[in-house]
Protein backbone atom coordinates (compact mmCIF):
# COMPACT_ATOMS: atom_id res chain seq x y z
CA UNK A 1 0.00 0.00 0.00
CA UNK A 2 1.17 3.30 -0.86
CA UNK A 3 0.86 6.14 1.59
CA UNK A 4 1.61 9.76 2.48
CA UNK A 5 4.73 10.46 3.55
CA UNK A 6 4.38 13.07 5.44
CA UNK A 7 1.21 15.63 6.55
CA UNK A 8 0.12 17.53 3.72
CA UNK A 9 2.88 20.48 3.61
CA UNK A 10 3.11 23.88 1.52
CA UNK A 11 4.68 23.92 -1.33
CA UNK A 12 4.90 27.13 -1.77
CA UNK A 13 6.59 29.13 1.03
CA UNK A 14 5.45 32.98 2.50
CA UNK A 15 7.54 35.09 0.77
CA UNK A 16 7.06 38.54 -1.09
CA UNK A 17 4.23 37.46 -2.95
CA UNK A 18 1.89 37.09 0.32
CA UNK A 19 -0.33 39.21 1.95
CA UNK A 20 1.41 39.35 5.24
CA UNK A 21 0.08 40.83 8.82
CA UNK A 22 2.45 39.91 11.64
CA UNK A 23 6.48 40.24 11.86
CA UNK A 24 8.73 38.18 9.65
CA UNK A 25 10.31 36.95 12.67
CA UNK A 26 6.71 35.63 14.27
CA UNK A 27 7.44 32.23 16.27
CA UNK A 28 4.39 30.85 14.50
CA UNK A 29 3.40 31.33 11.05
CA UNK A 30 -0.87 30.78 10.17
CA UNK A 31 -1.41 30.82 6.80
CA UNK A 32 -5.53 30.51 5.85
CA UNK A 33 -6.41 29.14 2.41
CA UNK A 34 -10.08 31.22 2.44
CA UNK A 35 -13.05 32.02 0.02
CA UNK A 36 -14.75 35.37 0.55
CA UNK A 37 -18.05 33.52 -0.29
CA UNK A 38 -17.42 30.71 1.91
CA UNK A 39 -19.70 30.78 5.07
CA UNK A 40 -17.14 28.63 7.01
CA UNK A 41 -14.43 31.26 6.25
CA UNK A 42 -16.94 33.81 7.18
CA UNK A 43 -17.29 32.01 10.63
CA UNK A 44 -13.52 31.96 10.87
CA UNK A 45 -12.24 35.11 10.29
CA UNK A 46 -13.42 36.85 13.54
CA UNK A 47 -11.65 34.18 15.48
CA UNK A 48 -8.44 34.21 13.30
CA UNK A 49 -8.64 38.16 14.28
CA UNK A 50 -9.22 37.92 17.97
CA UNK A 51 -6.34 35.56 18.15
CA UNK A 52 -3.64 37.79 16.33
CA UNK A 53 -5.01 40.24 18.95
CA UNK A 54 -4.02 37.55 21.44
CA UNK A 55 -0.96 36.62 20.25
CA UNK A 56 0.15 39.74 18.86
CA UNK A 57 3.80 39.79 17.24
CA UNK A 58 3.91 36.06 18.04
CA UNK A 59 1.72 35.48 15.16
CA UNK A 60 2.74 36.59 11.23
CA UNK A 61 -0.80 35.71 9.83
CA UNK A 62 -1.15 34.87 5.67
CA UNK A 63 -3.91 35.05 3.42
CA UNK A 64 -4.39 33.46 0.22
CA UNK A 65 -7.03 32.77 -2.20
CA UNK A 66 -8.99 29.37 -2.70
CA UNK A 67 -12.15 30.82 -4.06
CA UNK A 68 -14.48 27.35 -5.15
CA UNK A 69 -15.64 29.06 -8.30
CA UNK A 70 -18.46 26.14 -8.73
CA UNK A 71 -20.15 26.41 -5.22
CA UNK A 72 -19.56 30.37 -5.22
CA UNK A 73 -20.49 32.14 -8.25
CA UNK A 74 -18.86 35.15 -6.51
CA UNK A 75 -15.70 34.35 -4.95
CA UNK A 76 -13.84 34.53 -8.09
CA UNK A 77 -14.42 38.00 -8.51
CA UNK A 78 -14.32 38.97 -4.91
CA UNK A 79 -10.85 37.42 -4.84
CA UNK A 80 -9.50 39.59 -7.47
CA UNK A 81 -10.88 42.52 -6.01
CA UNK A 82 -8.74 42.02 -3.09
CA UNK A 83 -6.02 42.03 -4.75
CA UNK A 84 -6.97 44.63 -6.84
CA UNK A 85 -7.31 46.57 -3.81
CA UNK A 86 -3.68 44.78 -2.99
CA UNK A 87 -2.59 46.84 -5.86
CA UNK A 88 -3.60 50.22 -4.15
CA UNK A 89 -2.22 49.26 -0.51
CA UNK A 90 -5.60 48.23 0.90
CA UNK A 91 -5.45 44.53 1.05
CA UNK A 92 -6.59 44.00 4.48
CA UNK A 93 -8.82 46.59 4.24
CA UNK A 94 -10.90 44.85 1.94
CA UNK A 95 -10.34 41.54 3.09
CA UNK A 96 -11.90 42.29 6.51
CA UNK A 97 -14.85 44.53 4.10
CA UNK A 98 -15.64 41.04 1.68
CA UNK A 99 -15.83 39.08 4.93
CA UNK A 100 -17.52 41.22 7.08
CA UNK A 101 -19.90 41.78 3.92
CA UNK A 102 -20.06 38.57 2.57
CA UNK A 103 -24.12 38.49 1.70
CA UNK A 104 -23.25 41.30 -0.87
CA UNK A 105 -20.61 40.36 -2.86
CA UNK A 106 -22.28 41.25 -6.22
CA UNK A 107 -20.18 43.40 -8.78
CA UNK A 108 -21.60 46.74 -7.89
CA UNK A 109 -21.09 46.31 -4.10
CA UNK A 110 -17.60 45.60 -4.79
CA UNK A 111 -16.88 48.90 -6.52
CA UNK A 112 -18.93 50.45 -3.54
CA UNK A 113 -16.79 48.88 -1.27
CA UNK A 114 -13.39 50.16 -3.24
CA UNK A 115 -14.76 53.99 -2.87
CA UNK A 116 -15.35 53.66 0.82
CA UNK A 117 -11.82 52.60 0.99
CA UNK A 118 -10.75 55.28 -0.56
CA UNK A 119 -8.98 53.38 -3.61
CA UNK A 120 -8.86 54.80 -7.38
CA UNK A 121 -12.22 53.17 -8.41
CA UNK A 122 -11.93 53.91 -11.99
CA UNK A 123 -8.60 51.99 -11.92
CA UNK A 124 -10.18 49.37 -9.55
CA UNK A 125 -13.24 48.84 -12.02
CA UNK A 126 -10.78 48.08 -15.06
CA UNK A 127 -8.61 46.23 -13.53
CA UNK A 128 -11.56 44.07 -12.09
CA UNK A 129 -13.30 43.67 -15.41
CA UNK A 130 -10.68 43.06 -16.80
CA UNK A 131 -9.19 39.91 -14.77
CA UNK A 132 -5.83 41.58 -14.08
CA UNK A 133 -5.26 39.77 -11.08
CA UNK A 134 -6.75 36.69 -12.18
CA UNK A 135 -3.56 34.86 -12.83
CA UNK A 136 -2.39 35.85 -9.55
CA UNK A 137 -5.64 34.13 -7.76
CA UNK A 138 -5.21 30.93 -10.03
CA UNK A 139 -1.41 30.75 -8.60
CA UNK A 140 -2.94 30.72 -4.73
CA UNK A 141 -5.40 28.59 -5.97
CA UNK A 142 -2.67 25.80 -7.75
CA UNK A 143 -0.49 26.38 -4.47
CA UNK A 144 -3.05 25.35 -2.64
CA UNK A 145 -3.90 22.41 -4.20
CA UNK A 146 -0.44 21.06 -4.60
CA UNK A 147 -0.44 21.96 -0.87
CA UNK A 148 -3.16 20.00 0.04
CA UNK A 149 -6.16 22.22 0.57
CA UNK A 150 -8.74 19.98 1.07
CA UNK A 151 -11.92 22.61 1.32
CA UNK A 152 -12.19 26.09 2.99
CA UNK A 153 -11.12 27.56 5.00
CA UNK A 154 -7.80 25.39 5.27
CA UNK A 155 -5.25 26.35 7.84
CA UNK A 156 -1.54 25.59 7.81
CA UNK A 157 0.68 26.36 10.97
CA UNK A 158 4.25 26.67 10.26
CA UNK A 159 4.04 24.90 6.76
CA UNK A 160 2.23 21.86 7.73
CA UNK A 161 -1.69 21.55 7.46
CA UNK A 162 -3.70 21.68 10.38
CA UNK A 163 -6.49 19.17 10.34
CA UNK A 164 -8.02 19.60 13.69
CA UNK A 165 -10.70 22.23 14.67
CA UNK A 166 -10.22 26.04 14.08
CA UNK A 167 -12.56 27.01 16.63
CA UNK A 168 -11.03 29.46 19.00
CA UNK A 169 -9.55 27.51 21.59
CA UNK A 170 -8.14 25.00 19.75
CA UNK A 171 -6.44 26.71 16.90
CA UNK A 172 -5.56 29.28 19.63
CA UNK A 173 -3.91 26.27 21.56
CA UNK A 174 -2.47 24.63 18.32
CA UNK A 175 -0.45 27.95 17.82
CA UNK A 176 0.94 28.38 21.41
CA UNK A 177 1.92 24.97 20.92
CA UNK A 178 3.64 25.67 17.54
CA UNK A 179 5.41 28.89 18.89
CA UNK A 180 6.42 27.16 22.25
CA UNK A 181 8.20 24.35 19.97
CA UNK A 182 9.98 26.66 18.05
CA UNK A 183 11.21 29.20 20.51
CA UNK B 1 -18.57 8.86 11.92
CA UNK B 2 -15.90 7.04 13.90
CA UNK B 3 -13.19 5.16 12.46
CA UNK B 4 -14.74 1.67 13.62
CA UNK B 5 -14.53 -0.52 10.65
CA UNK B 6 -11.40 0.09 8.35
CA UNK B 7 -11.30 -2.48 5.48
CA UNK B 8 -9.91 -5.41 6.27
CA UNK B 9 -7.68 -6.42 3.62
CA UNK B 10 -6.53 -3.18 2.51
CA UNK B 11 -6.57 -1.46 -0.80
CA UNK B 12 -4.85 -2.83 -3.87
CA UNK B 13 -1.19 -1.49 -4.45
CA UNK B 14 0.83 0.14 -7.20
CA UNK B 15 1.60 -2.15 -9.52
CA UNK B 16 -1.61 -4.30 -9.10
CA UNK B 17 -3.56 -4.13 -12.74
CA UNK B 18 -6.61 -2.15 -11.63
CA UNK B 19 -9.72 -4.98 -11.79
CA UNK B 20 -12.37 -3.33 -14.42
CA UNK B 21 -15.83 -3.22 -13.97
CA UNK B 22 -19.16 -1.62 -15.14
CA UNK B 23 -21.63 1.15 -13.30
CA UNK B 24 -24.32 2.92 -13.73
CA UNK B 25 -22.89 6.84 -14.18
CA UNK B 26 -26.76 7.56 -14.90
CA UNK B 27 -29.98 5.68 -14.58
CA UNK B 28 -30.26 5.39 -18.63
CA UNK B 29 -25.90 5.00 -19.19
CA UNK B 30 -23.04 2.76 -17.78
CA UNK B 31 -19.46 3.56 -17.75
CA UNK B 32 -16.91 0.65 -17.43
CA UNK B 33 -13.07 1.04 -16.20
CA UNK B 34 -12.01 -0.11 -19.87
CA UNK B 35 -13.25 2.52 -21.81
CA UNK B 36 -10.63 5.20 -20.32
CA UNK B 37 -7.76 2.73 -21.49
CA UNK B 38 -5.31 5.49 -22.88
CA UNK B 39 -5.54 7.85 -20.18
CA UNK B 40 -4.80 7.98 -16.89
CA UNK B 41 -7.86 7.56 -14.38
CA UNK B 42 -8.26 8.88 -10.90
CA UNK B 43 -11.03 6.65 -9.42
CA UNK B 44 -12.20 8.43 -5.65
CA UNK B 45 -13.74 6.14 -3.52
CA UNK B 46 -16.03 8.54 -0.88
CA UNK B 47 -18.37 7.41 1.62
CA UNK B 48 -21.77 9.17 0.46
CA UNK B 49 -23.10 11.67 -1.43
CA UNK B 50 -24.68 14.73 0.70
CA UNK B 51 -21.55 15.63 2.71
CA UNK B 52 -22.29 18.48 4.92
CA UNK B 53 -19.38 20.60 4.31
CA UNK B 54 -18.36 23.03 2.68
CA UNK B 55 -16.06 22.40 -0.24
CA UNK B 56 -15.88 18.49 0.37
CA UNK B 57 -13.88 16.17 -1.52
CA UNK B 58 -16.07 16.02 -4.75
CA UNK B 59 -16.69 19.85 -4.91
CA UNK B 60 -12.97 20.26 -4.50
CA UNK B 61 -12.39 17.94 -7.40
CA UNK B 62 -14.21 19.44 -9.14
CA UNK B 63 -13.13 22.88 -8.91
CA UNK B 64 -9.58 21.25 -9.56
CA UNK B 65 -10.76 19.30 -12.27
CA UNK B 66 -8.88 21.55 -15.12
CA UNK B 67 -5.22 20.65 -13.07
CA UNK B 68 -6.20 16.97 -13.86
CA UNK B 69 -7.45 17.53 -17.21
CA UNK B 70 -4.15 19.06 -17.86
CA UNK B 71 -2.43 15.22 -17.57
CA UNK B 72 -5.16 13.58 -20.40
CA UNK B 73 -6.55 12.38 -16.93
CA UNK B 74 -9.95 11.20 -16.27
CA UNK B 75 -12.00 11.63 -12.87
CA UNK B 76 -14.69 9.21 -11.50
CA UNK B 77 -15.78 9.55 -8.34
CA UNK B 78 -17.82 6.38 -6.92
CA UNK B 79 -19.98 5.67 -3.64
CA UNK B 80 -22.60 2.98 -3.27
CA UNK B 81 -25.19 5.68 -3.60
CA UNK B 82 -27.70 4.90 -6.43
CA UNK B 83 -28.05 6.50 -9.69
CA UNK B 84 -30.96 8.52 -8.59
CA UNK B 85 -29.19 9.79 -5.75
CA UNK B 86 -26.16 10.74 -7.44
CA UNK B 87 -28.01 12.59 -10.19
CA UNK B 88 -29.29 14.76 -7.54
CA UNK B 89 -26.43 15.49 -6.02
CA UNK B 90 -24.10 16.21 -9.08
CA UNK B 91 -26.98 19.01 -10.21
CA UNK B 92 -27.10 20.30 -7.20
CA UNK B 93 -23.55 20.82 -6.51
CA UNK B 94 -22.78 21.79 -10.22
CA UNK B 95 -20.52 18.25 -10.77
CA UNK B 96 -18.87 18.48 -13.92
CA UNK B 97 -17.56 14.41 -13.87
CA UNK B 98 -19.17 10.93 -13.45
CA UNK B 99 -20.28 9.91 -10.14
CA UNK B 100 -20.20 5.71 -10.54
CA UNK B 101 -23.67 3.93 -8.42
CA UNK B 102 -21.52 0.77 -6.69
CA UNK B 103 -24.88 0.03 -5.67
CA UNK B 104 -26.35 -3.13 -7.01
CA UNK B 105 -24.63 -5.75 -5.70
CA UNK B 106 -23.72 -3.01 -3.39
CA UNK B 107 -20.05 -2.31 -2.65
CA UNK B 108 -18.92 -4.80 -5.16
CA UNK B 109 -16.26 -2.69 -6.69
CA UNK B 110 -15.04 -1.76 -3.66
CA UNK B 111 -15.11 -4.85 -2.40
CA UNK B 112 -12.49 -5.81 -5.28
CA UNK B 113 -10.59 -2.97 -4.63
CA UNK B 114 -10.07 -3.69 -0.75
CA UNK B 115 -11.89 -0.72 0.39
CA UNK B 116 -15.51 -1.44 1.46
CA UNK B 117 -15.77 -1.19 5.57
CA UNK B 118 -18.86 -3.97 6.37
CA UNK B 119 -19.79 -2.92 9.45
CA UNK B 120 -20.42 1.02 7.58
CA UNK B 121 -21.77 -0.45 4.04
CA UNK B 122 -19.82 1.96 2.70
CA UNK B 123 -16.46 2.63 1.37
CA UNK B 124 -13.20 4.04 2.92
CA UNK B 125 -12.50 7.64 1.02
CA UNK B 126 -9.92 5.69 -1.52
CA UNK B 127 -7.88 7.25 -3.82
CA UNK B 128 -6.73 5.03 -7.32
CA UNK B 129 -4.49 6.36 -9.79
CA UNK B 130 -4.58 4.00 -12.80
CA UNK B 131 -2.32 4.68 -15.86
CA UNK B 132 -3.47 4.26 -19.32
CA UNK B 133 -2.91 0.49 -19.68
CA UNK B 134 -5.35 -0.33 -16.58
CA UNK B 135 -2.19 -0.44 -13.28
CA UNK B 136 -2.90 1.18 -10.23
CA UNK B 137 -0.30 3.64 -10.17
CA UNK B 138 -1.02 4.90 -6.65
CA UNK B 139 -3.46 4.07 -4.04
CA UNK B 140 -4.20 6.07 -0.94
CA UNK B 141 -6.58 5.64 1.65
CA UNK B 142 -7.53 8.96 3.96
CA UNK B 143 -9.00 8.57 7.72
CA UNK B 144 -12.78 8.71 7.28
CA UNK B 145 -13.17 12.07 8.03
CA UNK B 146 -10.34 13.59 6.19
CA UNK B 147 -10.75 14.94 2.73
CA UNK B 148 -7.45 13.96 1.44
CA UNK B 149 -7.32 16.84 -0.97
CA UNK B 150 -5.89 16.38 -4.31
CA UNK B 151 -1.83 16.60 -3.45
CA UNK B 152 -1.68 13.42 -3.55
CA UNK B 153 -3.30 12.78 -6.78
CA UNK B 154 -1.51 15.63 -8.55
CA UNK B 155 1.85 13.97 -7.67
CA UNK B 156 0.99 10.79 -8.80
CA UNK B 157 -0.41 11.72 -12.29
CA UNK B 158 2.81 13.76 -12.39
CA UNK B 159 5.07 10.67 -12.02
CA UNK B 160 3.06 9.32 -14.49
CA UNK B 161 3.43 11.47 -17.02
CA UNK B 162 6.74 12.05 -16.63
CA UNK B 163 7.35 8.27 -17.21
CA UNK B 164 5.36 8.75 -20.66
CA UNK B 165 7.35 11.40 -22.19
CA UNK B 166 11.24 10.78 -21.73
CA UNK B 167 13.08 13.86 -22.57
Amino acid sequence: MTKRDAAAALTLPVGKRDHIRGPADAAVTLVEYGDYECPHCGRAYPIVKTIQKQLGPKLRFVFRNFPLRESHPHAEQAAEAAEAAAAQGKFWEMHDRLFERQFALDGEYLIEYAGDLGLDVARFRTELSSGAYAPRVREDFRSGVTSGVNGTPTFFINGVRYDDSWEFEPLLAALEDAAVARS
Amino acid sequence: MADTNPAAEGPLPAGTQAPDFTLHSAPDQTVSLRDYRGHPVILAFYPADWSPVCGDQMALYNEVRSEFEGYGAKLLGISVDGAWCHRAFADQRKLHFPLLADFEPKGAVARRYGVYREGDGFSERALFVIDGDGVIRWSYVSPIDVNPGADGILRALDAVAGERTPA
